[in-house]
């Protein structure tokens, strides 16, 4: 019996930065995931992975994390991937304080 | 104090200049990652959840001020102004980039450090007693050995691929503030007839299974100490399982061969290769031992801190609870703690780390050290500088009096940091100081080690904690499981799983119900927690966790 199928996006690290970062529809990679590119077919998913795979001159690590639609676009399910949205929860450093400086 | 060699020099420098160039090809896409990640493991890159994390070996925990200055300033310069001092006396930078590693490594080897071996399946960076050379119970300084098999490990042409990592643990004193039991080979200075040499201990380890290392030899001459670990090492390299990574540790390989089949092997083995040490490492040691020569220690009044004892209550607490019995009676050891009740643990600001080189230089013959429970140490400090010496401390935060008491967290990164983590350690640790704090119970408490790992490879030595904190991932929540009874001293023991895990919110309530259980329980005043816990076994701590099922059981 196959399990059905849920939504990934696609997620690695910034190969000089070292921050997370996740693939959007037009091939770019944000910090941001509420602009990646939602995947809800399976061989999709494996082409996706795949293409993130060959930008290695980029991106290291690249994997398919679970995901929901959220109101501004996808948003993690597990708690590693959220913290990977934020940053640690001890000092605000990481997208948090990215995301607060230029909100 | 040690310096290095020329030889050590070059050989950091070189690798420094060859890890410079593996960048600049990765950067230009020469190498691919799965070329590039020995690479950088190897020079203590790793690459975590948010960022690059660069660990720097501190060799025996021991650190000269210039060296602190030096780990403030690549705080500053290229991280976000702190370092994290972690349970294998490494410093860790949590923000580092990948194209400013090799400077950062340029600017480590200016004073003498590096980030090799803190990586891979190499022999680690061997970690020490921090209260070597100044302890009053201390047979000799455990240092001068240190340093030899770090001499010996260092780029040797056999062991650099190992079954698995190998981690060496010396004290050079019988009271074990090394967690020797929970290393590959654990290194226990002792005497007999008056001649000092080593209780060797094979095969402790943490981890997915913890194993209390077992004596392979009650007393081994201190000539013999090379080639007798060479022989261990070289045993298990034969033996130790390649076929699977968890099965590979020699912990395991003296599980399945049985400790009297090891050491009859290593005994065979250190018969072969003893007369190949034709005392050339003796000599070695000798001026090894010349270097780690303990300080000129001054003679002078203490009427000072006689003073401040009686009249300055947060003083008299501090000297009550951080400081340690020093060789020379008018001196003393001075544990810093980097444990401010809802700090992060191990963490020191770069303005912090130059408050405590300033210290030690004023006040500490220049000496610091790391401790595995994640605090600084003065080693050397006259008892009349000790009220000046806390005053500063006050000043930059971190004259906490809670040594060895229940907010003295030992606490791994966890999932705010490590990517190989099933839950978070910091708030845990966070949360429970800040309780314990607003209870104001810790000096009643007395003597408390609470230690959390964020996953199962068990970093923050939850296994040999009073009270041992594992955190999980139980279908997608972040859920504690509770060890209770734990040991990490020479009588160390693995503690016993309490029950169901708890999650984020109901653990530091739980922590809080086995403590007041403690005080009830307790038969005087300075019966610990570990003593009453082996005096009563874990049923009324158990049920002071699980009231509900207490109920139940009692209704039934
Ligand atoms: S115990 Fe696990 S989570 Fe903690 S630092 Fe070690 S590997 Fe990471």
């Amino acid at each position: 019996m196959s399990r059905r199928f849920t939504p990934k996006v696609v997620t690695g690290n910034a190969l000089i930065e070292g921050d997370a970062v996740w693939l959007t529809a037009d091939d770019r990679w944000s910090t941001d995931i509420a602009e990646a590119e939602l995947i809800e077919d399976e061989a999709e998913a494996d082409l996706r992975l795949l293409f993130a795979q060959g930008q290695a001159d980029r991106v290291v690590g690249a994997y398919l994390a679970e995901a929901r639609r959220g109101r501004d676009g996808p948003e993690p399910v597990h708690f590693r991937e959220a913290f990977r949205t934020r940053g640690p929860s001890n000092y605000a450093h990481g997208k948090q304080s990215e995301l607060s400086a230029n909100g | 104090m040690y310096t290095y060699s020329e030889f050590d020099d070059r050989f950091v420098r070189e690798r420094v200049a060859q890890f410079r160039g593996q960048v600049a090809r990765r950067l230009d896409g020469s190498l691919t990652e799965d070329e590039f990640k020995p690479l950088r493991l190897m020079n203590g890159l790793y690459l975590q959840l948010h960022a690059y994390m660069l660990r720097v070996a501190i060799p025996y925990g021991t650190l000269n001020p210039d060296q602190m200055r030096q780990l403030a300033w690549i705080a500053e310069r290229w991280d976000k102004g702190y370092g994290h001092f972690t349970t294998r006396q490494n410093i860790q930078f949590n923000w580092p980039k990948l194209a400013d590693v090799p400077d950062i490594l340029d600017a480590l080897a200016d004073v003498e450090m590096h980030a090799i071996q803190t990586s891979g399946n190499t022999i680690r960076n061997v970690t020490a007693d921090h209260f070597a050379g100044a302890a009053a119970d201390e047979i000799a300084d455990p240092r001068p050995v240190a340093e030899l098999l770090r001499q010996w490990s260092t780029d040797h042409p056999e062991f650099q691929f190992l079954p698995r990592k190998f981690k060496i643990a010396i004290t050079g004193s019988p009271n074990d503030r090394a967690v020797t039991r929970a290393h590959d080979i654990g290194l226990r200075m002792v005497t007999r007839d008056g001649e000092a040499g080593f209780e060797v201990i094979v095969g402790g380890g943490l981890g997915r299974t913890p194993m209390i290392g077992k004596v392979i030899r009650e007393f081994l001459p201190r000539a013999d100490l090379l080639p007798y670990v060479e022989a261990i090492v070289s045993v298990w390299n034969l033996l130790g399982r390649r076929d699977n990574k968890y099965k590979a540790r020699i912990k395991i390989t003296v599980h399945e061969h049985g400790i009297d089949e090891i050491r009859r092997l290593v005994e065979e083995r250190f018969a072969e290769i003893r007369p190949g040490f034709a005392g050339v490492d003796q000599a070695v040691l000798a001026e090894l031992e010349a270097a780690f020569a303990p300080p000129a220690l001054r003679s002078a009044p203490q009427a000072a801190y006689d003073a401040a004892y009686r009249t300055d209550p947060l003083f008299r607490s501090w000297a009550d609870t951080n400081l340690a019995p020093h060789k020379s009676p008018d001196h003393a050891i001075v544990t810093i703690s980097l444990k401010a009740h809802g700090a992060t643990p191990g963490d020191a600001s770069a303005d912090q780390m130059r408050v405590l080189a300033d210290l030690a230089e004023t006040y500490g013959h220049s000496e610091l050290r790391i401790s595995h429970e994640q605090n600084v140490i003065l080693p050397h400090v006259h008892r009349a500088d000790l009220p000046a010496v806390h005053a500063a401390l006050k000043a930059a935060g971190l004259a906490t009096a809670n040594i060895g008491l229940a907010s003295d967290i030992i606490a791994c990164p966890g999932m705010d940091y490590c990517a190989l983590a099933t839950a978070r350690s910091i708030p845990i640790a966070q949360e429970i100081a800040t309780r314990i704090d607003a209870l104001k119970i810790e000096h009643e408490v007395g003597h408390l080690k609470i230690k959390i790992s964020g996953c199962i490879n068990a970093c923050g030595h939850h296994h040999v904690g009073h009270i041992g904190i594992l955190g999980l991932d139980r279908a997608g929540v972040e859920n504690y499981q509770i060890t209770l009874g734990g040991d990490h001293t020479e009588t160390a023991a693995v503690g016993e799983r309490a029950g169901p895990g708890f999650p984020a919110e109901e653990i530091v309530p739980a922590i809080e119900r086995i403590i007041f259980a403690y005080l009830d329980l307790r038969d005087r005043d300075d019966e610990t927690f570990l003593d009453a816990y082996r005096r009563l076994g874990p049923a009324p701590f158990k049920a002071a966790l699980y009231p509900a099922e207490k109920e139940r059981a009692d209704a039934a």
